[in-house]
C-alpha cells in the first residue's frame, strides 16, 4: 500500500511539474463550458439540471483522457526509467496501480474544478443534487475506464503519438459499443449472444444509466471490472515487452 | 554476495546470455567486459530483477531474484545503462522518491539523502530539474540513487560512460571507497577502468564467459607481458641489439609512437639482457620500459579468437 502511495505521489507531482497539467485543466474547463452553454443550450432549456454538461463528457474524455494516458508507460520505456521503477522493491502491480491512480486523481481534480457550474445551477434553480452527484460519480468512473485502456495501450509502445491514436480508437469503439456503428459489424456474422454482450460493453449506456441518478450496482461493477481488466492487461503487456 | 548458476536469456532463438555461472563475494569489484551486444547489460538486468531469466538462476545475498524478488531488490542498488531518471524532478525530489520507495522514512530518509548528496557533490544542483543538468551531474544523480539505501550489492551498468576524465576519476574513486564491504559489479568497455577499479575481470562475448581472472592475470596472457619498449634516435642500432638477445621472440616498431617493442619468448625475462647490451653498444635510449601486458590486445584476442591480430593496428614486424 505504501509503495502505491509513493508511486502515486511522484506521478501526480510530475503532472504539475510540467505544463501538461495546466494545459489539460484549462482546455478541459473551457471545452466543458463551451459545450454546456453553446451546444447544450444550458440557459435556453430553462431546466435546473446539469444534463447538457454531463452529456458531453464522454466526447471530451475521448480526446482528453488518451492525452493524459499516453505518457503513462511509453514515456517510462522511452526514457529508460521503467528499468529504475521496476527494480525498486515493489511489485509490478503496485507500480501499475500507483501510476493509474495518479492519472485518475489528476482527471478527478480537473473534474472537481467544474464546481462553478454546480454552484450556478443551484443559484438559478433547485436541481436534484443527488442526480448531479451520481452524474459526477459516473463521469469519474468512465474517465477511469478510458484511462485504464490508455494505460494498457501506452504500455504497448514507446511512441506517445501511437499510444494516443490507438487509445482514441479503442475508447471510441467502447463508447459506441451499443450503437449500430459497432453492432452492425458484429451482427452480420456473430451469434446474437455475442452481439448482446458487445452492446452491454458500451460506456455510453452505463454512463447514462448512472447519470440519470440511478446508481445501480451493475453499472459500478461494470466500470470496476473494466478498469481492473485493463490494468491487469497493462501489467501483462509491460512484463512481456520489458526486454524490447 | 551475487551468485549466478547457468543464467540464460534467450530472445526467440538468439541466446543473449548463455549459461553464465559466477560468484562475487563482498569486497570484490567484478569488472564485466565485453564488446557491445555481448550480453553484459542483459545479465545485469536479470540480477537486478528487471528481466526474468529464461533458464538458470541468480541470487543476491542468498535471495533468488525471481522467487524472492523483493528481498533481492531491497539489497541491491542498480544503475541502469545511461543512468535514466525522471527529468522533470529535481535531484532532491528524485532521491527522496527513491529513498521512500526503498522503505526509508522520516529522519532516517533525510539523513541518507543528505549523505549521498554529500558523497556525490550534488549541492549546487539540488533544486534544478534533472533534465537541465549536464551529463556528468545526471550520472552522479543516477549513482546517488543506487546508494541511498546503502545496499550490500551494487550493479553499475557503464557508470563512467560519457563522462570527462575528471568525472571518471571521481566515479572510480567512489567505487573504490565503497568496495571494502560491498559486492560490486561494474560493466564497462573502457579497459583502463578494469585496472583502476576491479579486483576481478570477467570477459563475455556472444553471451558466454570467455575469461574470469584478476586484471594482472589477464595482462599476463598478453604477448606483451614482460615485453620491453624503448624510444631511441638510433633505430637501426637498437633493432640490431634487440634481435641479438636470445630470448626475444619478435621486435615491433610502432610508427605512431615511434617506439620499438621487443616481445619475449613465453616465460622468459629480457629486460636485463636488453638494457645491458644497449649500454654496452652505447645506443642512446631516451626511454626504456618493462610492460606488464596490454589489456586491449588480450581483450581482442579473447573476444575475437584468432581475428584479434587482424584487427590490431598495422605494425612492422621483424623476426
Amino acid at each position: 500500500m505504501s509503495n502505491i502511495l509513493t508511486v502515486f505521489k511522484r506521478e501526480l507531482a510530475s503532472y504539475f511539474a510540467t505544463p501538461v497539467a495546466y494545459v489539460f485543466i484549462v482546455i478541459f474547463l473551457l471545452l466543458a463550458g463551451a459545450f454546456t452553454f453553446y451546444i447544450g443550450g444550458f440557459y435556453e432549456r430553462g431546466q435546473a439540471d446539469l444534463l447538457p454538461f454531463f452529456n458531453f463528457h464522454p466526447w471530451l474524455y475521448l480526446f482528453l483522457v488518451p492525452a493524459v494516458a499516453m505518457r503513462l508507460w511509453s514515456e517510462e520505456r522511452k526514457s529508460g526509467t521503467i528499468e529504475l521503477l521496476l527494480t525498486l522493491p515493489m511489485t509490478m502491480w503496485q507500480a501499475v496501480v500507483g501510476k493509474f491512480l495518479a492519472a485518475w486523481a489528476f482527471i478527478g481534480i480537473a473534474l472537481a474544478l467544474t464546481f462553478p457550474i454546480w454552484l450556478t445551477v443551484n443559484y438559478l434553480g433547485s436541481p436534484d443534487n443527488g442526480v448531479i452527484f451520481a452524474s459526477y460519480l459516473g463521469s469519474f468512473l468512465m474517465a477511469g475506464a478510458f484511462l485504464a485502456i490508455g494505460s494498457c495501450i501506452s504500455a504497448c509502445t514507446r511512441n506517445q503519438v501511437v499510444a494516443f491514436i490507438l487509445t482514441v480508437v479503442v475508447c471510441f469503439l467502447f463508447l459506441l459499443a451499443g450503437f449500430p456503428l459497432v453492432l452492425n459489424f458484429f451482427s452480420s456474422w456473430a451469434p446474437q449472444g455475442l452481439v448482446d454482450a458487445v452492446s452491454g460493453l458500451s460506456f455510453l449506456s452505463h454512463f447514462s444509466a448512472i447519470a440519470k441518478g440511478v446508481i445501480d450496482l451493475r453499472d459500478l461493477v461494470y466500470f470496476g471490472l473494466t478498469i481492473a481488466f485493463w490494468l491487469y492487461a497493462s501489467a501483462v503487456v509491460i512484463d512481456l515487452k520489458k526486454a524490447d | 554476495m551475487i551468485e549466478t548458476r547457468q543464467l540464460s536469456k534467450r530472445y526467440g532463438e538468439f541466446p543473449a546470455v548463455d549459461a553464465i555461472t559466477f560468484k562475487v563475494e563482498p569486497g570484490q569489484v567484478l569488472g564485466f567486459l565485453g564488446p557491445n551486444g555481448a550480453g553484459k547489460s542483459t545479465t545485469m538486468k536479470m540480477i537486478a530483477g528487471f528481466l526474468n531469466p529464461t533458464a538458470g538462476s541468480a541470487s543476491v545475498c542468498g535471495h533468488d531474484v525471481v522467487d524472492d524478488a523483493l528481498a533481492a531488490k531491497r539489497l541491491t542498488g542498480y544503475l541502469p545503462e545511461g543512468a535514466p531518471s525522471y527529468g522533470e524532478m529535481t535531484p532532491r525530489q528524485f532521491l527522496h522518491f527513491v529513498a521512500e520507495a526503498r522503505g526509508l522514512r522520516g529522519g532516517q530518509r533525510a539523513q541518507r539523502v543528505d549523505e549521498v548528496i554529500e558523497r556525490l557533490h550534488l549541492h549546487g544542483v539540488l533544486e534544478q530539474p534533472i533534465e537541465t543538468l549536464s551529463k556528468g551531474f545526471k550520472r552522479r544523480v543516477g549513482l546517488a540513487q543506487t546508494l541511498v539505501h546503502d545496499p550490500a550489492v551494487l550493479i553499475l551498468d557503464e557508470p563512467t560512460d560519457g563522462l570527462d576524465p575528471n568525472q571518471k576519476f571521481e566515479v572510480r574513486n567512489l567505487i573504490n571507497t565503497m568496495a571494502k564491504d560491498k559486492t560490486i559489479i561494474v560493466s564497462t568497455h573502457i579497459l583502463e577502468e578494469v585496472q583502476a577499479v576491479c579486483t576481478r575481470a570477467v570477459i563475455i562475448a556472444r553471451g558466454k564467459i570467455l575469461a574470469d581472472a584478476t586484471p594482472a592475470e589477464l595482462e599476463a596472457r598478453s604477448r606483451y607481458h614482460q615485453a620491453v619498449s624503448l624510444t631511441t634516435t638510433n633505430l637501426a642500432g637498437a633493432k640490431d641489439v634487440l634481435s641479438r638477445v636470445a630470448d626475444v621472440a619478435a621486435v615491433e616498431y610502432d610508427k605512431i609512437t615511434q617506439r620499438l617493442t621487443a616481445i619475449p619468448k613465453p616465460g622468459r625475462l629480457i629486460f636485463g639482457p636488453i638494457s645491458e647490451l644497449l649500454k654496452a653498444q652505447g645506443i642512446p635510449v631516451s626511454e626504456l620500459q618493462l610492460e606488464s601486458g596490454r589489456m586491449d590486445e588480450v581483450f581482442r584476442t579473447i573476444t575475437h579468437g584468432d581475428l584479434g591480430e587482424d584487427l590490431a593496428e598495422p605494425r612492422e614486424t621483424f623476426a
